[in-house]
């Protein structure tokens, strides 16, 4: 049984124009020990998608769907099942450590409050500091506030604080987005050294393919809240089918290919809105491979891509 | 909002268009329609005063009604102690506690908002300097200060302008300055003095127009208070002794016993008239600091 | 030479941001400033616009030394483009507000309308008018940035100084930003000096390089030879740890950068680098000139 499985996950937001799918139809599955990748930028669901999993939503949108945790759908439970769910199980690394943490409260306090809410209050001072050295921080650091941190240390206590309760799978939002390029090779090396260590499932959240490609197991990229290609980790990096991938691979190139001097690559108009999605392929307007078929009838995903002009 | 630069038609017309939706905008907004509605009335009040009631009527000598009359058919809110039509009193009482109420406040506001964004602006002896006449403003208590003040200028109209309006600005500028440092950190400053822009544009053209909202919102805060003041004064006597504003008829009221004899018709009114102006200043300056923002209120 | 740099430092209190450096950009040149956050590119960025004063050196445009009591005539012709483009702007001003701002400054002959529309044209806002009355707040960052660029573009500038032009921008829309600075070069002949942490994008653009550490350069030269083959050991660090399929040895260097209040003595790299000798905590390392694009490759190293 996977750790998590998605299963026709649809989730849409309320407005006063009607509902906004944010999640159209995702089906992913995710096993002790892997490192899934979801490569996406903003407006794709992506952050959307891993709130679900955590039944983090705000009250006004509304999820349908299987959020299988360990075989228990997340959506259907009760408000205490939930309750011990997160955390215990599954933890979020949220998107933008600098904003995540209470600027007036020691970084040791904030790593213990998951343990309080959760656990007795024994032992919480031993944990914080076993939990400090795991990522890495010096256990002084326990006394520090946010604001005496550097960027990378603050992600490191992110991280400590999703490990506090042992969960078996961590969702890392944009963990290195920010971050120099030596750090987030730091943190990036911390994250998969855990999930060797402690035997946990990783979701790695990103808009930098190069960041996955090194680290994942496999990737699903997400486009206008649908997934438009899945596949293992090095060969989506480097063999990517979908048009959508071949330009976010692009976009961040690899040095010391001739290709790429002079000659970035980017994609005409922006990430679509939403609300304003239309029926058939959603990546339709930006693609160089578009054609007239392409928004007859929604695009199935056949054989990890999901695009009329790719075969499968 | 751009003191002497020359406008294109493009700009010309999107003033006018931004104008209209803001009354469109404006007209939707019920509580701010109250509000405009309430001031309406008092503003209307206190501009037909003059015209329709004649000056007899605050004429003491000339007084029609018995003392301390209950309200009845001619006149419909009693009479004061000397038999005045307390209807036409309060009248006339309109027109100057608005006409104080608003100069002082304009004086506070301007001197506040100029202080607030000079402190703010420049840094070194200028800031020391402003931030430490507003701190001695500040701190000095209100009610002592001013009645130096009116004592030493004299009991009139104007005076009471000044006095209010020097004795309220203190508050507003340590906001203003607070918000205008906010501000100078901003990217869009830095871009500004990329542009080459000198002091006056940054505090005109981007400081300003970003503390805009946060004066209105204190404008009407400074209203109420000065209001407040100008009651507060003219019931302790430092106003125009013959000027029924709201707080002289309340001083009359208090010191001629009105209470005991159970004339609440020359209590209650005038506080009742000072509660109603207050309100409708706030809403109205709730609402436009409401569609001002242009992003519909999300901060 | 358009812009020319000598013996420049900056210094703030004990923080020596800018701790001796020598550059020069042509017309018409790419030069990516390189470094991790704390190494001073920023700062350095901000004094190249008289944005901050020196604390010594020189600063030359044209050949003429920058005159600080003077500098709105220099403000026309070196401009700024920020790394937050939501920020960079006034949020209760309109695109045309924002656009005309320096033509306002400068007081720029001539139709006001005509200008924007063509800047805006020019970097890629078409077609113009149906921006004009638009806010901050109501475009996707590609197109703030793209507003900002325009303001830039409007004064007829011959240097941009970009800082983190694409960092906070979508990946799909970073090369669009990237090529339209390409093409701006192309077209107008501006020079363009990017300052940023992602090597990536100077791989992309620049056709020189300089990486900056702790407030100096240690390693310069035309881009594709330093990326290729760097020579300065912390060059081959940050090469070695962008993710990339084909790298196998990565070099995470242990800790932050350290702190420009206490920079160390003799090669201020050496308490970090992999390959250090003794000599390297005494050695005086010259300032490293990076000049022209005929200049050869170099790095402040005692191993090179």
């Amino acid at each position: 049984m996977s750790l998590l499985d998605l299963r026709e996950v649809h989730v849409a937001y309320a407005s006063a124009a009607g509902p906004i799918p944010a999640v159209r139809g995702v089906n992913l599955s995710v096993e002790r020990g892997e490192v899934l990748g979801i490569a996406g930028e903003s407006g794709c669901g992506k952050s959307t998608l891993a709130s679900t999993v955590l039944r983090l939503l705000p009250p006004s949108a509304t999820a349908s769907g299987q959020v299988l945790l360990d075989g228990s759908d997340v959506l259907t439970m009760s408000w205490g099942e939930i309750r011990t769910v997160r955390w215990a199980e599954a933890a979020i690394v949220f998107q933008g450590a600098l904003h995540s943490l209470n600027p007036v409260q020691r970084v040791g306090e904030q790593i213990a409050e998951p343990l309080r809410l959760h656990r007795t209050t024994k032992g919480v001072r031993a944990r914080v500091s076993e939990l400090l050295q795991q990522v890495g921080l010096p256990e002084s650091r326990a006394k520090a506030y946010p604001h005496q941190l550097s960027g990378g240390q603050r992600q490191r206590v992110m991280i400590a604080m999703a490990l506090a309760c042992a969960p078996d799978l961590i969702i890392a939002d944009e963990p290195t987005t920010a971050l120099d390029v030596m750090v987030q090779a730091q943190v990036l090396d911390l994250l998969t050294g855990l999930v060797r260590e402690l035997d946990m499932a990783l979701v790695l959240i990103s808009h930098d393919l190069g960041v996955l490609g090194t680290t994942c197991d496999r990737i699903a990229v997400m486009y206008a809240g649908e997934i438009v290609e899945v596949g293992p980790g090095l060969s989506l990096f480097d063999h990517p089918r979908h048009p959508y991938t071949q330009a976010l691979s692009g976009a961040f190139p690899r040095i010391g290919d001739p290709r790429a001097r002079y000659a970035p690559i980017g994609l005409p108009g922006d990430p679509p809105y939403p609300g304003e999605l239309g029926v058939g392929c959603a990546f339709h307007p930006r693609c160089p491979l578009a054609v007239a078929d392409c928004l007859a009838e929604p695009v199935p995903l056949t054989d990890g891509v999901r695009c009329i002009r790719v075969d499968g | 909002m751009g003191p002497g630069y020359p406008m294109s038609g493009v700009v010309a017309r999107r003033r006018r268009m931004a104008l209209a939706r803001f009354v469109v905008t404006y007209r939707r907004d019920r509580a701010g329609m109250a509000g405009l509605t309430v001031l309406a009335v008092f503003v209307l009040v206190a501009l037909l005063a003059p015209i329709l009631i004649p000056a007899d009527a605050l004429d003491v000598t000339k007084a029609q009604g018995e003392r301390f009359g209950a309200p009845s058919v001619a006149f419909p809110m009693g009479t004061d102690d000397s038999g005045r039509s307390m209807l036409l009193l309060l009248a006339y009482g309109t027109r100057i506690s608005l006409t104080v109420g608003l100069a002082a406040t304009v004086v506070a506001m301007v001197i506040g908002t100029a202080v607030g964004i000079l402190a703010g602006h420049f840094r070194g002896p200028t800031s020391h300097v402003l931030v430490g006449v507003t701190d001695w403003f500040l701190v000095i208590p209100f009610l002592p200060l001013a009645i130096v003040l009116a004592t030493v200028l004299g009991p009139s109209t104007l005076n009471l302008i000044i006095v209010i309006g020097i004795t309220s600005w203190a508050g507003t500028a340590r906001l203003i300055r607070a918000q205008t440092l906010s501000i100078e950190g901003r990217p869009y400053l830095e871009r500004a003095r990329a542009l080459g822009a000198g002091n006056w544009h940054q505090m005109t053209r981007h400081v300003l127009p970003n503390v805009f909202p946060l004066v209105l919102a204190n404008t009407t805060l400074t209203v109420a208070i000065v209001i407040l003041s100008e009651t507060t004064l003219s019931f302790l006597g430092l106003g125009d002794p013959l000027a029924p504003s709201w707080g002289a008829l309340l001083d009359r009221a208090f010191s001629s016993g009105a209470v005991s004899r159970g004339a609440w018709w020359f209590v209650l009114p005038p506080g009742i008239c000072v509660v109603l102006v207050v309100m409708g200043f706030t809403l109205v300056g709730r609402a436009i600091e409401r569609i001002l923002d242009p992003r519909g209120g999300l901060r | 030479m358009i812009l020319s740099v000598r013996d420049l430092m900056v210094r703030f209190g004990q923080v020596r941001a800018v701790d001796g450096v020598d550059l020069d950009l042509d017309a018409g040149e790419i030069v990516a400033l390189v470094g991790e956050s704390g190494c001073g590119k920023t700062t350095l960025a901000r004094s190249l616009l008289g944005l901050v004063a020196p604390t010594r050196g020189q600063i030359n445009f044209d050949g003429q030394p920058l005159d600080y009591r003077r500098l709105k005539p220099f403000r026309r012709q070196v401009q700024l483009i920020l790394q937050d483009p939501l920020g960079a702007l006034n949020p209760r001003h309109t695109v045309y507000d924002a656009v005309a701002e320096g033509i306002r400054i400068h007081r720029v002959p001539g139709n006001e309308e005509e200008r924007v529309a063509d800047a805006l044209s020019r970097a890629g806002l078409r077609p113009a008018e149906r921006f004009f009355l638009r806010y901050p707040h109501e475009l996707s960052g590609g197109q703030r940035q793209r507003v900002v660029i325009a303001g830039a573009l409007v004064l007829s500038p011959r240097v941009l100084v970009a800082d983190e032009p694409v960092s906070s921008l979508d990946a799909s829309v970073r090369g669009e930003i990237l090529g339209l600075l390409l093409r701006l070069r192309a077209e107008l002949g501006l020079s363009v000096l990017v300052v940023t942490h992602d090597l990536g994008l100077a791989w992309n653009i620049a056709d020189r390089v300089a990486v900056m550490y702790l407030g100096r350069i240690v390693e310069c030269g035309p881009t594709a030879e330093v990326l290729n083959a760097p020579r300065h050991p912390y060059t081959q660090a940050l090469l070695s740890v962008v993710p990339d399929v084909g790298r196998t040895r990565q070099q995470v260097l242990a800790g932050e950068p350290p702190d420009p209040a206490n920079i160390p003595s003799g090669c201020r790299f050496h308490p970090r680098c992999p390959v250090v000798m003794p000599a390297c905590a005494t050695a005086v390392l010259p300032v490293l000139p990076v000049l022209d694009l005929q200049a050869p490759h170099q790095s402040a190293c005692l191993r090179t």
